[in-house]
Order: C-alpha cells, then structure tokens, then sequence
C-alpha cells in the first residue's frame, strides 16, 4: 500500500510536468491550428537558461527562475514570428514540417553551444522531504504538485473569466468571426505561444529539480510524451491536456513499479493507441455540433 | 451623387484564378437600406467579406471618408462597421453573453454593459438565454445573437449577409422587422439577400449582381416592378 502511495506521488509529480508541457501543446493548436513540435526543445533551452543563470553567472534563485521564464516566453514569441507566421496560409504539412526542423535547429544550437555532454541542472531549491503515515514525499515532488496546481486553476481563470481568454477561445474557435468583433488573431496567437511558452520554462524548472541532468535532447522525450498526453486529453482541450498530463505520468510510473521499467514507455504509448481506437477525440475532446 | 459613407470603386476579387467579383463599384448613403440582391453564386457574400477585409480585394473602398484597402480586418469595425457573417459564425462553444462581450471587445469596458441592456432590449430571448451555450440555441436565436453581437460595438454601417437564411416565415418578417427598427434608430444598413422579395420590401436602393457583376440598380421600389427582376428573382 505504502508502495502504492508513493508511485501514485511520483506519478502526478511526473504527470505535473507532463500537463504543463501539454498545455502548450494543446493551446497552440487549439488557437494557430498547428503542432509546434518545437515545444519540448523550449523546455530544453529553459533548462540551460537555469544552468548559467545560476551556474555561470550566479544569479539568486528568484532571478534564474525569472531569466528562464524570460528567455522561453521570447524564444517562443520569436519561433512564432519568424517561423511559422511567415507560413500563415501555407498547407499544414508546410508548418509540421518547418516546427520538426525548428526542434532539430534547437538541439543542435544547444549541442554547439553547450556540448554533448550532460550538465547538472542546480538544484537552488532545497526543500526537506515531508513523511506523513510512514511514507516520505520529496519536497521538490510537493513544490511541483503545489505550482502545476496553481497554475492550471490560473489558467482555467484567464480563459473562462477574462476579456483576453475569451478571445483566445474566440480565435480557436473561429477566426474570421473573431476579427470582425476586432481581435487581432496575429496578436493572440503571439500570446498563445509566450503563455505556452512561459509554461515550458516552469516544467523545465521543475524537471531541473527533480531530474537534474541535462542534455540537448532533453526536451525531446519528455516533449513527445506531453504531446501523447495532449492527445490523450483531446488536444485542444485545455482540462483534457491537464488530465491527460497527469494520467500519463501515474500511468508510467505505475508501470514502471509494477510492470517494468523498461516497459513504462511502451505501455504509455499503448494507453495511447487504446484511447483513441475507443474515443478518437481524447477523453475530454469536443465533437462539435454545428447548427446551420 | 455625393460619396456615400461607404463607397466601393472598381473592386474585384480573386480566389485563385477564379474572378469572384469582377470591378464593381457602388455606394451606401448615411441612413440607407441598400440590398445587394441576386443568385447563389453571384459574389455577394464575397463582395462583403472584402469590405470587411476578410479577403483580399482590388480597386478601392472608402469607408466614412478614408480608404479601407490598408486596414487590417480586425480594425475595421473600430471604424464603425460590423457585419452579420453569413451563416452567423456565432462563437458555439461559448454562452450568449459570451458571446456579446466578444462583439464589444473593442469598446471600454464601463459601456459595455449598458451596451448589453439595450441589446436584451431588442431582443428579449438573449436575456432569457444569458448563460446558456451558443450552440444550443435554435436558428432564430442564433440570427438573434448574431445581430446582437454585431450591434454591441454601436456600428455606423451594418452588413448582413442572408440574415433570413434557414428560417421560417415568421422569423424571416421579424428579423426583417428589426432590421427597419435598427435603421430607424440611425444605422445604416448593407443587406444582402437570396430572398430577394423580403430584401427589396425593406431597402431603399437595391443592386442586382448575376456571376460577379452588377447588372442593374436602382430604388427598392422600381427593382420590385421591374419585368426583369420579377422573372428571375422574385418567382415571375
């Protein structure tokens, strides 16, 4: 039972850093109708942006984690403009195409830059680990659980309350319709990709912490598993890239404690295949009625 | 003539190679209802989204004295000019108030909400329906909150795009009805219609467009008496 516990704990701590990825994921594609498979390489760029914030030029915790969030958002809002709103109107598999390379320049960029050799993330956050009832919780595990939750009950305010998320819903849902109510679409989609990409820096953070070493492809597997999980959810559904997010992690360190480790990801992807042989829109996707 | 508030010179439109609207010019006068009228197919819903600048367009349009071929289409209805989309294009998945916030998103939040009343006013079945999701709503409320919506902003110039499509009779001479009270109110009003007997009842000129051009214009009342618009558009 301890044992239980403590792989579900592990689980949502992963599953935590899954729903943020995923979250970008699924905003960029519900709003500018593209998968950015860029998205994870963000993480990876956050995740140096920490190492010589800290490491190299010793900056405090308050400003490394600022500097990583600062240079996802501009990276992110700079990937959109140069790389993909030149393609606005282009066919799909154009932007698909033009995103996968945009991973492969960020890899290697960071490969040139940083080495292939992995580097400790620092860990600038000390948190003492907690026991209640004979099991002990990582502190780090807790602060992720603590910020993912935040953030999402944030997120479900600024898209269900505000006058900007509702237009961002507005743009997912119809473009034409939102620029003659006057909103700028080149605008929110911008902002979609500096939210998404915000969001990225915290899982990188989060994933420094926990998971410490860090590579140039680093973003790549975590990436594609936050994208599952967006698919999973129903991508574009912002509840579905949350629960997906998280029923993704529990499921793979479920696996990983019961089954085998090196089973975990292969299982993963089968909950995947199952999901949407039963539910092709994802657990929480909208089959849309349209009324003429 | 003097320049109406909304002129349009020599405009085509291109999808491609096909040539939808081809170098038509017409003007709407302050306080007009002015029906563009014709087939499926003729350009008329395409002559509207290049006035909304929805779709790239040729030639030139002036819209309350200052050309619109360099405004992007989110800034022209801070100029005062909204349009009815055809088939409504209301936003499904989100509540009629929602929905009305979306059309006032470019005004201050503070008249915002007398904007809502006067709305509930002309339409009393939005308030009733407040917080219920767009897409559960039946035809005619839809065209209700599609014109709710785009009245939200206060627009010096209306466009409607088949206001009447897809309901019944009834509905068709209350919509019909409002577009008249929403004229008398000071709105100037673009209308266009298949239906083109209702259209005409209501404006005061009307153009007639067959596969991209206009082929005739004139007052409301001469198109309805014409010999060659009651053979081909109003049933003989």
């Amino acid at each position: 039972m301890i044992e239980f516990i403590k792989t579900l704990i592990s689980g949502l701590g992963l599953g935590s850093i899954y729903a943020l990825i995923a979250l970008g994921y699924t905003m960029v594609y519900g709003i500018a109708k593209m998968l950015n498979f860029a998205h994870g390489d963000v993480i990876m760029v956050g995740a140096y942006a920490g190492i010589v914030a800290f490491t190299s030029a010793g900056l405090p915790p308050v400003f490394t984690v600022f500097l990583s969030v600062a240079a996802c958002t501009l990276l992110g809002v700079l990937i959109e403009r140069f790389a993909y709103k030149p393609l606005r109107g282009a066919s799909s598999l154009s932007v698909l195409i033009t995103a996968i390379g945009m991973s492969y320049l960020l890899q290697n960029l960071a490969l040139m830059i940083f080495g292939s050799q992995q580097q400790a993330y620092p860990q600038y956050v000390k948190l003492p680990s907690v026991t209640l009832g004979g099991i002990t919780i990582d502190g780090i595990t807790l602060l992720t659980l603590g910020v993912t939750a935040l953030i999402m009950i944030g997120m479900s305010l600024f898209i269900n309350r505000t006058r900007l998320g509702k237009a961002m819903r507005a743009v997912a849902e119809d473009r034409g319709a939102a620029e003659l109510m006057g909103i700028s679409v080149d605008k929110t989609i911008a902002l979609t990709f500096a939210i998404g990409s915000a969001l990225a820096a915290v899982a990188s953070i989060c994933y420094g912490l926990t998971y410490v070493y860090i590579k140039p492809t680093t973003g790549a597997m975590p990436g594609i598993k936050a994208f599952t999980a967006a698919v999973f959810g129903g991508i574009g559904s912002i509840p579905g890239a949350m629960l997906g997010g998280i029923a993704l992690g529990v499921i793979e360190q479920m696996a990983k404690t019961y089954i085998s480790p090196l089973w975990a990801d292969a299982i993963v992807f089968a909950v995947l295949v199952l999901v949407l042989v039963i539910r092709p829109t994802g657990l929480m996707g909208k089959e849309v009625q349209e009324k003429v | 003539m003097s320049e109406g508030i909304l002129s349009v010179q020599n405009m085509s439109v291109s999808y491609g190679s096909i040539h939808a609207v081809k170098n038509i010019s017409f003007e709407v006068q302050e306080g007009e209802i002015v029906t563009l009228i014709g087939a499926n197919g003729a350009g008329k819903s395409t002559t509207l989204n290049a006035i909304a600048r929805l779709l790239p367009a040729s030639g030139e349009i002036r819209f309350a004295g200052d050309s619109l071929m360099h405004v992007p289409g989110h800034a022209v209805l801070k100029k005062g000019l909204a349009m009815v989309p055809e088939g409504r294009r209301i936003f499904l998945r989100m509540s009629v108030e929602e929905n009305l916030e979306m059309g006032a998103y470019i005004t201050p939040r503070s008249s915002m909400q007398e904007q809502m009343e006067d709305v509930f006013r002309r339409f009393p079945r939005l308030e009733e329906r407040r917080s219920q999701i767009a897409g559960t709503l039946s035809g005619g409320e839809q065209q209700m909150l599609a014109m709710g919506r785009a009245l939200m902003s206060k627009p010096k110039l209306l466009m409607m795009d088949e206001p009447s499509m897809g309901l019944a009779p009834i509905l068709v001479e209350q919509i019909f009805g409002i577009i008249r009270e929403l004229n008398a109110a000071g709105t100037t009003i673009l209308l266009v219609e298949q239906n083109a007997q209702a259209a005409l009842s209501v404006a005061d000129r009307g153009y007639v467009m067959e596969t991209g051009r206009i082929v005739m214009s004139g007052k409301a009342e001469e198109l309805l008496a014409s010999p060659a618009v009651k053979k081909a558009y109003l049933g003989g």
